[in-house]
């Protein structure tokens, strides 16, 4: 399969000081897809982004973007855009104003630019003539986003775009990442949310201490997953108990940091356990009202790489 | 298997510096303060000096603010030497103090360097942004206050530093020049208010570097200080307008002032930009540029105070005050024969040429002791002259105040009729008498010939 890839980098390092940013990363992003980026505070997921939006330059390592080999010098390649560390807007414009502004400063007509149609993609129709010092946390990150749609971007590099979104918010940026991605845009986003990476992205990138942990689709990290803690609500929570205690490779967690609900249990089990026991919940006539996993994979996953690696250092 | 994008691939393209000089303009008028200042500018001045010039007192311990009866001249001259002292610097300080720094309070450094894609241009777009709305501000100060001085009081000749009477056109012209000479001080506060901004990122010393710049060198204008140390700041050239209302010219100290000013400029705009350039913009903790602020920013600076000393020392005389007892007595006694002409036609005298007045002065300081030479309040001037068909020669005695900067205030003490009383009776009515009290200025240089 010949996949192109929107981003390509190999061996990036990135230091300030004493202090090591990025120790050897590879990243591959491929068009269209949406590629999560996800590590503790530290890891390397700013710098990494910056590196992508051409706000700074690695120390060493060969990074392509879009397939323009990354310079010496700072500056990235038409078709990116984004923002790190927050959306920079100016508070004593209007949304509308940002938006014309940025459209004329890359040459284009703010009448014609699609000013209002990335607010409407976005949400902000309704708020587009009032000025930006009144917007909250999560209109800001989606007039980011329309700034962002402005330039009709190629690569999409942002910051935890999730930040202060309602759930409205959230379902105007995750459909318009979604449409971005199906015309072939890349998008590479770093977010603490692991619900957010698992609804939108294809592939995700852990990062911890500089270093990349893991790298792949969502599929393979779940594979890669060890046990994980599942709440389990049925008709008979006593029957269920029985039931998980005698099947291999399931252990139940009475202290599992949960809320207090004697309907519910919590049990420890990889997936084929978990399926034997469903089905023997099944065979002898116990209802399974809710089965979900208390932390999601990507969330498990993420905690014990991140800490495997902080433990190995 | 993988492979980059290779069709269509497009390598950074930065945005041109005109269209990010737009962008700028736009966000600097869209700040509460710049479009309160802009029209303040324009409008204000004309309201104050209008007011000034009909109000029964006037502002005489202002230089020209004597004259503003007189003339509409005045009023915009008045405005200057305010402008020069409180509000040029206060006005590049929240231009150009602020044009740097506001990116760092709002965190949009990198919003912008996305956007712009070269620290280089986005550096020329705000500078030259800032100093647009800088030179809207100070033409609205010049503009307004000569509406406001002409409107109110009308287009009448003025009265020169060394008395002598500038036709309203000539006056109008100086005017004009004067306001264009005190646009290389002001560039070169504006350049350090860049420089202050780019160096201490959003800390407030940056916003007010200017303005204490400005005042640090006021103060040093004040002090004893040796002409080539005087002539070595930019901020003298706020003063040295005031060549311009003598004959001749006094244009060494003059130009003296505007080249060191625009060399200041140059320098602080050109280490800016050095700063700017090497700024870390993936550090968002950034807050200010520390040691190198010092290294690259006041170093070389004072280098350039201490060369320009240097040169102006060698090129010129002017290891001493430049207040001598021969060029204070040249000023007064020039300054008294023209205003003695002024004083005579307005008594309906009949009229006497200064040639024909050999007006001359005898000034001593300190009573004749110690040395003769240097500021203070303690020069005292007896004029004499002489008058057709009159024998005996007339005498006047004058108190003077000499500034460290040149200028002098000398007040009459003589016979009544001449300059002993502020006002004189003539057919009309009384009238403010030019001669006993009036405004001079000595040259600090000497490169102009005397007239």
């Amino acid at each position: 399969m010949d996949t192109l890839l929107a981003v390509r980098a190999r061996g990036i390092t990135k230091g300030f000081g004493d202090v090591v940013a990025l120790d050897g990363v590879d990243l591959d992003v491929a068009q269209g897809q949406i590629h999560g980026l996800a590590g503790p505070n530290g890891a390397g997921k700013t710098t990494l982004l910056g590196l992508l939006l051409g706000l700074a330059v690695a120390d060493s390592g060969r990074l392509e973007i879009l397939g323009t080999p990354a310079g010496r010098a700072l500056a990235a390649p038409d078709g990116v855009a984004g923002f790190v560390d927050g959306p920079g807007l100016y508070p004593s414009l209007t949304a509308r104003q940002n938006l014309a502004a940025l459209a004329a400063l890359r040459g284009r007509d703010a009448r014609t630019a699609g000013v209002g149609d990335a607010l409407d993609q976005v949400g902000l129709t309704d708020v587009a003539d009032d000025r930006v010092r009144s917007f909250s946390l999560g209109m800001r990150q989606r007039l980011g986003l329309a700034a962002a749609l402005l330039t009709e971007p190629r690569l999409l590099v942002l910051d935890e775009p999730a930040n202060g979104l309602d759930p409205v918010g959230k379902k105007h940026v995750h459909g318009v990442l979604a449409r971005l991605a199906s015309d072939g845009t890349a998008v590479v986003l770093s977010s603490h949310r692991m619900d957010d990476l698992e609804a939108l992205c294809s592939e995700v990138t852990i990062l911890a201490t500089g270093r990349v942990v893991f790298s792949g689709p969502l599929s393979k990290l779940a594979a890669e997953s060890r046990e994980l803690d599942y709440r389990l609500r049925t008709s008979d929570p006593d029957a269920a108990r029985r039931l998980a205690v005698d099947t291999a490779g399931i252990s139940v967690v009475d202290d599992a940091g949960t809320r207090h609900d004697p309907e519910v249990l919590v049990v420890r089990a990889p997936v084929p356990a978990l399926d034997e026991l469903v089905a023997g919940l099944v065979h002898a006539g116990v209802a399974v009202r809710e089965l979900a996993p208390l932390v999601s994979p990507l969330e498990a996953a993420f905690l014990a790489l991140t800490e495997r690696q902080e433990a190995g250092r | 298997m993988t492979a980059t994008i290779a069709h269509n691939a497009v390598r950074a393209r930065p945005v041109p510096v005109p269209r990010g000089y737009r962008f700028e303009l736009v966000k600097l008028v869209s700040q509460w303060r710049i479009r309160l200042l802009v029209p303040a500018c324009w409008i204000a001045p004309a309201f104050f000096v209008a007011g000034v010039s009909l109000q029964s007192t006037l502002p005489s311990d202002t230089l020209f603010g004597r004259w503003m009866h007189a003339t509409g001249w005045a009023g915009p001259l008045v405005m200057l030497g305010f402008a020069g002292t409180w509000a040029l610097p206060l006005l590049t300080s929240v231009v150009a103090g602020d044009v740097f720094a506001s990116e760092d309070r709002l965190g949009t450094w990198r919003h912008l360097l996305v956007a712009v894609r070269s620290p280089g241009r986005i550096f020329a777009a705000k500078a030259l942004a800032g100093l647009t709305v800088i030179l809207l501000l100070v033409a609205g100060l010049a503009c307004s206050s000569v509406v406001g001085g002409v409107v109110a009081v009308g287009n009448q000749p003025l009265v020169g530093l060394d008395g002598r009477l500038l036709a309203p056109g000539d006056a109008a012209g100086r005017v004009v020049l004067a306001w264009a000479c005190v646009l290389a001080p002001t560039l070169a506060l504006a350049a350090i208010g860049l420089l202050g901004s780019v160096a201490l990122g959003r800390s407030p010393m940056g916003l007010l570097l200017p303005a204490l710049v400005a005042l640090a060198m006021q103060v040093a204008q004040l002090l004893p200080l040796p002409v080539a140390v005087r002539l070595a700041l930019p901020g003298y050239a706020f003063t040295s307008w005031n060549g311009l209302f003598t004959s001749p010219a006094q244009v060494g100290p003059l130009l003296t002032g505007i080249v060191v000013s625009l060399v200041w400029a140059v320098l602080a705009t050109t280490l800016a930009c050095l700063l700017f350039l090497r700024r870390d913009f993936t550090n968002p903790a950034y807050d200010g540029a520390g040691r190198r602020a010092f290294t690259l920013g006041l170093l070389p600076l004072a280098a350039l105070t201490a060369l320009t000393v240097a040169v102006i020392a060698v090129a010129t005389p002017s290891l001493g005050s430049g207040i001598r007892q021969d060029k204070v007595e040249r000023s007064v006694a020039t300054a008294f024969a023209h205003l003695y002409r002024l004083q005579t036609r307005q008594l309906h005298r009949p009229a006497v040429t200064e040639a024909r007045l050999r007006a001359g002065a005898a000034c001593t300081k300190s009573d004749g002791q110690g040395a003769q030479e240097g500021a203070g309040n303690d020069w005292r001037c007896v004029v004499t002259w002489h008058l057709p068909d009159v024998a005996v020669a007339g005498t006047a005695v004058y108190q003077l105040d000499v500034a460290s900067d040149g200028r002098f205030v000398a007040d009459g003490d003589g016979p009544k009729e001449v300059n002993g009383y502020f006002l004189v009776r003539t057919p009309t009515g009384d009238a403010p008498n030019p001669l006993w009290q009036f405004d001079g200025n000595v040259e600090l240089l000497d490169t102009t010939s005397k007239g």
